[in-house]
C-alpha cells in the first residue's frame, strides 16, 4: 500500500532523513518511532505531499508522489503534529469545509461528516465552536478530518502527543480500531503506544532506519541476550571466581548498593543460565539475596537501537 | 470549481465570524459618512450663498453640478478611505493560515493552490463589495433629493472595484509573505501606498521614467471614473494589476511549499 524507497531530505544544510525505506501492507498499522528531531514528521510530509524529497522516490495507495501528488492527495487522510483546525468555526462547519476541498461528492457529503462525527466521538459537540473545545477533543476533530472521505491510507502525525492519560486510551483504541479498514501509519516517541497499537515497527534515528519488524519480533531478537539481575553480599574475588566459570556471560556491570552494602550484577547472558547460577553462587558460600531475569522491552532496544547508531556516528 | 466555492465560503466565515470585520465596515461607514456630509453640507452652502447673492444682486444663479462639485470628489475620498481600510481586510487571508498551521491541510488536500488564491481573492472583493453598500445608501440620498446623473455614480464604484480589486490581490500577496497579521497589515499598505503616489516621483524624473511612474499610480487611472468616463486603457491597467498580484501570491504560495 506505501513503498517508500531510498528517501532523503536536507533543509539546507541539514539533512533530515537519510535513505529511508520501508514498506506498509495493506491494512497494517506501522508505527513510525523515533525520538525528538528523528525526521519522522519530515518523512510524513513527503508521503503526504506536502512537500518534494531531496531525492528518493514514494508510492503511496498505488502512486507516485512525484507523478501523481493528486492522486496520493485524494487517497490520503494526514492529521499534522498540530491538528489544523480553524478556531473560529464550528466542528461540524470545519468538516464540511475539508469534506468539499477533498472532493466528496454533494450527495454523500451529509453522511461522510456525520458518520467522522460518529467515528471520532464528536456528536455531543459537533455544533461547538473548535476554539472552545478541549486539547483531546480537538485532537478529535482533527481525527475526523482525516478521516473524511474514507481514505485509503492514514498518516497521523503523533497523535497522542499533549494528551492526558484517559483521551490517550481512547484515542489509542480508536487508531488501533483504523486498521483493517484502512492503511495506517503513526509516529510517535513513545515505546508503549507502539506496542499497543501497531502491527509493525519502523525505528527512526537521526534521519534513518535502525530497525524495522513486529514488536514481538523486535523484542525476540535481542532475546539472544538476556538479562539478569543478581544481587549478593560476599567476597568479590570469590563471586568474580564463580561467575568466571560462566562462558554464557557476555558481559557484566557491577553497581554497589549504598543501603545494605550488597553488590548488583547486571549480567548479559546468552542463554537462562539462572538454575546454574543460583546453584554455583550458594555452594561458594556467598550470599545471594536476589536473582532474575529481566526481558528487554521495546524500550530497551529502542534505546540499544539508537545508543548503538549514536556510537556509530561519534 | 466546488473547491475554489468552497474557500471562498470558508473565507467568508471568518470575515463573519471575527468581530474585526464589523470594525472595519463600521469605521470605513463612519468615514465615508463624515466626508459625505461634510462634501454634501458645503456644496449646499455654496449653492446657498449663491443662491442669495444672485438675489441681492439679481444676477443670474450660477450652475451648480452636483456630479462635479459632490460625486466626483467622494469618489476620490472613497479610494483614499479603501487604501487605509483594505489593508486591514486582507491581512489574515493567508497569514492566519500559516499561524495556524492550516497551510498543511490545504496542501496536502486534493485541491489547487490556484483555487486557493482564487477562492480567497474573490472572498476579499466580495468583503469590500459589502463594505461600500452603506456609501451607495448615502449617494441614493441625492437621487432622492436631487437629480445628478446616474453614469459617473455607476462608473464611480465600477473605478473603486477595480481599484479594490488591484489592493486586495498586493495585500493578499503581502499576507502570504508572513505569518503575522499585523505585518501583513503594515506591509499591505505600504505597498498600496506606494502605488498610490509614485505618481509623485515622476515630477523629479526624466520624461522617459516619469511617463512609467505615471502610469504606475493607481490614483491616475482613478480619475477619469469618478467623472463618468469608462476608459478600456484603465479597465486594463487596474485587471492587470489585480493579475500580478494574484500570480505573486501563486508564486509566493508555491516557492513556500517547496522550503517548508
Ligand atoms: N522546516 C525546517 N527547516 C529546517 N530544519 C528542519 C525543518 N523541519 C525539520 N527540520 C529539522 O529536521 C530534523 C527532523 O525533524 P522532524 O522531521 O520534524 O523530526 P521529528 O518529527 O521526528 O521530531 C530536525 O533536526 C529538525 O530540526
Ligand atoms: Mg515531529
Amino acid at each position: 500500500m506505501i513503498e517508500v524507497k531510498n528517501l532523503t531530505r536536507y533543509y539546507g544544510e541539514k539533512c533530515a532523513i537519510n535513505n529511508v525505506s520501508f514498506r506498509v501492507e495493506k491494512g497494517e498499522v506501522l508505527g513510525l518511532l523515533g525520538p525528538n528531531a528523528a525526521g519522522k514528521t519530515t518523512t510524513m510530509r513527503i508521503l503526504t505531499c506536502y512537500m518534494p524529497p531531496t531525492s528518493g522516490d514514494a508510492w503511496v495507495a498505488g502512486y507516485n508522489i512525484w507523478e501523481a501528488p493528486m492522486e496520493v492527495k485524494k487517497r490520503i487522510g494526514y492529521l499534522p503534529e498540530n491538528p489544523p483546525l480553524y478556531h473560529d468555526l464550528r466542528v461540524e462547519e470545519y468538516l464540511n469545509f475539508v469534506a468539499k476541498i477533498k472532493g466528496v461528492p454533494g450527495n454523500r457529503l451529509k453522511s461522510q461528516v456525520s458518520s467522522a462525527i460518529e467515528r471520532a466521538g464528536l456528536t455531543s459537540v459537533a455544533r461547538q465552536v473548535i476554539g472552545s473545545l478541549s486539547k483531546g477533543y480537538k485532537q478529535r476533530v482533527g481525527l475526523a478530518q482525516a478521516l473524511l472521505n474514507d481514505p485509503d491510507v492514514l498518516i497521523l502525525d503523533e497523535p497522542t502527543v499533549g494528551l492526558d492519560p484517559r483521551q490517550i486510551i481512547e484515542i489509542r483504541q480508536l487508531i488501533k480500531n483504523l486498521g483493517g479498514d484502512h492503511t495506517v501509519i503513526l509516529s510517535t516517541h513513545i515505546l508503549p503506544e507502539v506496542e499497543m497499537t501497531c502491527q509493525r515497527v519502523v525505528i527512526i534515528n537521526e534521519g534513518q532506519v535502525v530497525a524495522q519488524d513486529t514488536p514481538e519480533n523486535l523484542t525476540r531478537r535481542l532475546r539472544g541476550t538476556e538479562r539478569i539481575l543478581l544481587e549478593l553480599d560476599g567476597d568479590t574475588r570469590t563471586v568474580e571466581e564463580v561467575l568466571g566459570r560462566f562462558p554464557q556471560i557476555t558481559s557484566r556491570e557491577v553497581e554497589k548498593l549504598s543501603g545494605n552494602g550488597h553488590v548488583r550484577y547486571a549480567l548479559e547472558v546468552t542463554e537462562d543460565i539462572r538454575n546454574q547460577l543460583a546453584r554455583a553462587v550458594v555452594e561458594s558460600g556467598v550470599n545471594l539475596y536476589e536473582l532474575r531475569s529481566e526481558a528487554y522491552s521495546l524500550e530497551d532496544i529502542f534505546l540499544h537501537l539508537t545508543t548503538k547508531e549514536e556510537e556509530a556516528v561519534a | 470549481m466546488k473547491k475554489l466555492l468552497a474557500i471562498y465560503q470558508k473565507e467568508m466565515k471568518h470575515f463573519f465570524y471575527s468581530p474585526i470585520a464589523y470594525i472595519v465596515i463600521a469605521a470605513f461607514t463612519v468615514l465615508a459618512g463624515i466626508f459625505f456630509y461634510l462634501y454634501l453640507s458645503s456644496f449646499v452652502e455654496a449653492a446657498f450663498m449663491d443662491m442669495i447673492r444672485s438675489q441681492q444682486f439679481r444676477t443670474p444663479p450660477q450652475k451648480f453640478n452636483v456630479n462635479l462639485q459632490l460625486i466626483r470628489p467622494y469618489f476620490w475620498n472613497l479610494a483614499l478611505i479603501s487604501l487605509f481600510v483594505l489593508p486591514l481586510v486582507t491581512m489574515r487571508l493567508y497569514s492566519e493560515e500559516k499561524k495556524l498551521g492550516t497551510v498543511e491541510l490545504l496542501y496536502t488536500s486534493p485541491i489547487s493552490v490556484s483555487q486557493i488564491v482564487l477562492g480567497k481573492f474573490l472572498a476579499g472583493l466580495t468583503f469590500y463589495l459589502v463594505m461600500l453598500i452603506p456609501t451607495v445608501i448615502f449617494q441614493a440620498l441625492l437621487f432622492v433629493y436631487g437629480d445628478p446623473e446616474l453614469g459617473p455614480v455607476l462608473s464611480g464604484y465600477l473605478g473603486l472595484l477595480l481599484l479594490g480589486s488591484a489592493f486586495i490581490a498586493g495585500g493578499l500577496f503581502i499576507s502570504s509573505l508572513t505569518e503575522n497579521q499585523i505585518i501583513a497589515a503594515i506591509g499591505g499598505f505600504g505597498l498600496s501606498l506606494l502605488l498610490w503616489v509614485i505618481g509623485w516621483a515622476a515630477s523629479f524624473s526624466g520624461p522617459g521614467l516619469a511617463k512609467v511612474l505615471n502610469y504606475l499610480s493607481v490614483i491616475n487611472h482613478f480619475e477619469d471614473f469618478a467623472q463618468g468616463v469608462i476608459d478600456s486603457q484603465h479597465i486594463a491597467f487596474y485587471l492587470l494589476l489585480s493579475a500580478v498580484g494574484i500570480y505573486l501570491t501563486f508564486k509566493s504560495l508555491e516557492a513556500i511549499r517547496w522550503r517548508a
